[in-house]
């Protein structure tokens, strides 16, 4: 299989037919998760996650006090793959989640400063959860587009003094922009996006870009064994920002 | 966060200009069981590393045939950080770390000189005052070298970012927390290869590929300082 997807590569052509920028079949589902405050889950072809979002009250940090908190969390459960075990997080499910935090954070896509309740002490906390139900490849691009849908459908439950009141929803969580990750791959000079679980194989590296709407650049994280030439990383950003304004369309859509 | 001004007439709060390296010393074999070690200092900041192997990899499951792999442990002490005391032990920042330096080192190693065999490559940073990650492998490199690793080049590695409005290399601590960008890079120096590459604030594509030019020139010096060091140590005595 490795061998194929690789062979076709270099023919041209994608193991599942697709051109080298062409995602596979998206599909969004919304607030599916009842009990979350906002969620999402999206199929990238086969590969399937879910992103939840509850919302807690927490303590802010020293150096923002008057600020809210965001923690994501992603788990690679045993459901999703012959090669996940149960267990602690191991280092690819804290690195997903630590780019998909990276990319919401420095986009300043959530109004943190919104969520304060009293300076220094009290602020509301941002809990995105990412759970990885089917991995057919391509996981942070997918997990980074539930986590950021989820939070556009994230309903505000009531605080009263130190309780949550999930019976009364005040309204949205302020979302002030829409960070989106596009991970472009790169096979001999060839670069792909959305690569399948077979693709990723034979990718020798890969770099994962985090753009905003005004084209500005939030997070960067290469990965895999093997470098990348300065040429070829330009390439791969100019297809992240052309590639990421076809996932936001997604998100403005309807929710 | 608050607004702290890091940049006052053109200069930087410790006096540097904003392409300006930290002071910087480079040793290397600093610890005689390993197969090969270095300690590297970017101003304030120290790191050792340690590299054993190759050496052969049990359980046997996790041999690959037809390549060596490598192993990588980056690791802050606790008395490293100011303030209050880092626990020990690796936390996700560590175990993300760990990974994407051994990323950012594989492409310089001829894995299939030693199949079925490990690289063990491990890296404490002892101070911390901003670019850990950087200097660490900085260090590994030297460290692999030292251990007679066959390597295709070095690895040169430095942080760069945005500070006020101002595109600087080699961040401290205190500018990297009060930072409007930071990206941590790494790359094989006379290949012009990138091996590691991460960033986090706001860029537009201009200031990016401006602060990857300033990493490449920055890298350059730094491989120099590794060349030297090494062919100091092992010059053939007359």
């Amino acid at each position: 299989m490795k061998e194929y997807a690789l062979e076709l590569i270099e023919k041209g052509k994608r193991i599942d037919g697709r051109a080298f920028d062409q995602f596979r079949k998206i599909e969004i589902v919304r607030n599916a998760i009842k009990s979350a405050d906002g969620s999402a889950r999206v199929k990238f072809g086969e590969t399937e996650v879910i992103a939840g979002v509850k919302i807690g009250i927490g303590t802010p940090f020293p150096d923002t006090p008057d600020q809210g908190i965001l923690i994501v969390n992603s788990e690679f459960s045993p459901i999703a793959s012959p090669e996940f075990e149960a267990g602690p997080p191991g280092e690819d499910a804290i690195e997903l989640a630590r780019v998909v935090d990276r990319g919401i954070r420095e986009s300043k896509a959530i109004e943190l400063e919104k969520l304060c309740i009293t300076p220094g002490e009290k602020v509301l906390s941002v809990f995105i959860d990412i759970h990885i139900i089917n991995h057919h490849g391509n996981l942070l691009d997918a997990a980074a587009l539930a986590s950021i849908i989820a939070l556009l459908n994230t309903k505000m439950p009531k605080v009263e003094g130190d309780k949550i009141n999930r019976e009364e929803y005040v309204g949205n969580l302020p979302i002030a922009h829409l960070p989106i990750n596009i991970s472009v791959g790169k096979v001999g000079n060839f670069l792909i996006i959305d690569p399948t679980f077979e693709e990723e194989k034979i990718l020798e590296s890969k770099l994962c870009i985090a753009v905003r709407e005004d084209d500005k650049i939030c997070a960067l994280q290469k990965q895999g064994s093997r470098q990348i030439k300065f040429d070829e990383l330009e390439k791969m950003i100019d297809l992240a920002i052309e590639k990421s304004k076809e996932l936001r369309r997604l998100c403005q859509q309807e929710h | 966060m608050e607004e702290k001004k890091l940049i006052l007439n053109g200069k930087r709060l410790d006096g540097r200009n904003p392409d300006e390296l930290r002071n910087i010393e480079m040793k290397v074999d600093v610890v005689s069981r390993a197969d090969g070690s270095a300690e590297v200092r970017f101003g304030n900041t120290i790191a050792i590393a340690s590299v054993y192997g190759p050496r052969s990899l049990f359980p046997k499951h996790l041999q690959e045939p037809e390549i060596g792999i490598i192993r990588c442990r980056y690791n802050m002490a606790p008395f490293s950080v100011k303030g209050e005391r880092k626990s020990p032990g690796p936390d996700r920042r560590s175990i993300e770390i760990s990974k994407v330096t051994r990323n950012a080192l594989e492409p310089a190693i001829f894995l299939e000189d030693f199949p079925r065999a490990v690289i063990d490559i491990f890296i404490e940073i002892i101070q911390a005052d901003g670019s850990t990650r950087v200097t660490g492998i900085n260090a590994a490199s030297l460290a692999l070298a030292a251990a007679g690793v066959p390597m295709r080049d070095l690895v040169a590695a430095c942080s760069v970012g945005k500070i006020d409005d101002t595109l600087v290399v080699d961040l401290t601590g205190e500018e990297d927390n009060y930072s409007k960008a930071d990206i941590a890079f790494a790359m094989l120096p006379s290949k012009n290869e990138v091996t590691l590459l991460q960033m986090d604030g706001i860029l537009t594509k201009d200031e990016l590929f401006q602060l990857f030019d300033l990493a490449k020139k920055s890298c350059q010096k730094i491989y120099e300082i590794q060349k030297k060091v090494l062919r100091e140590k092992y010059k053939v005595s007359e």
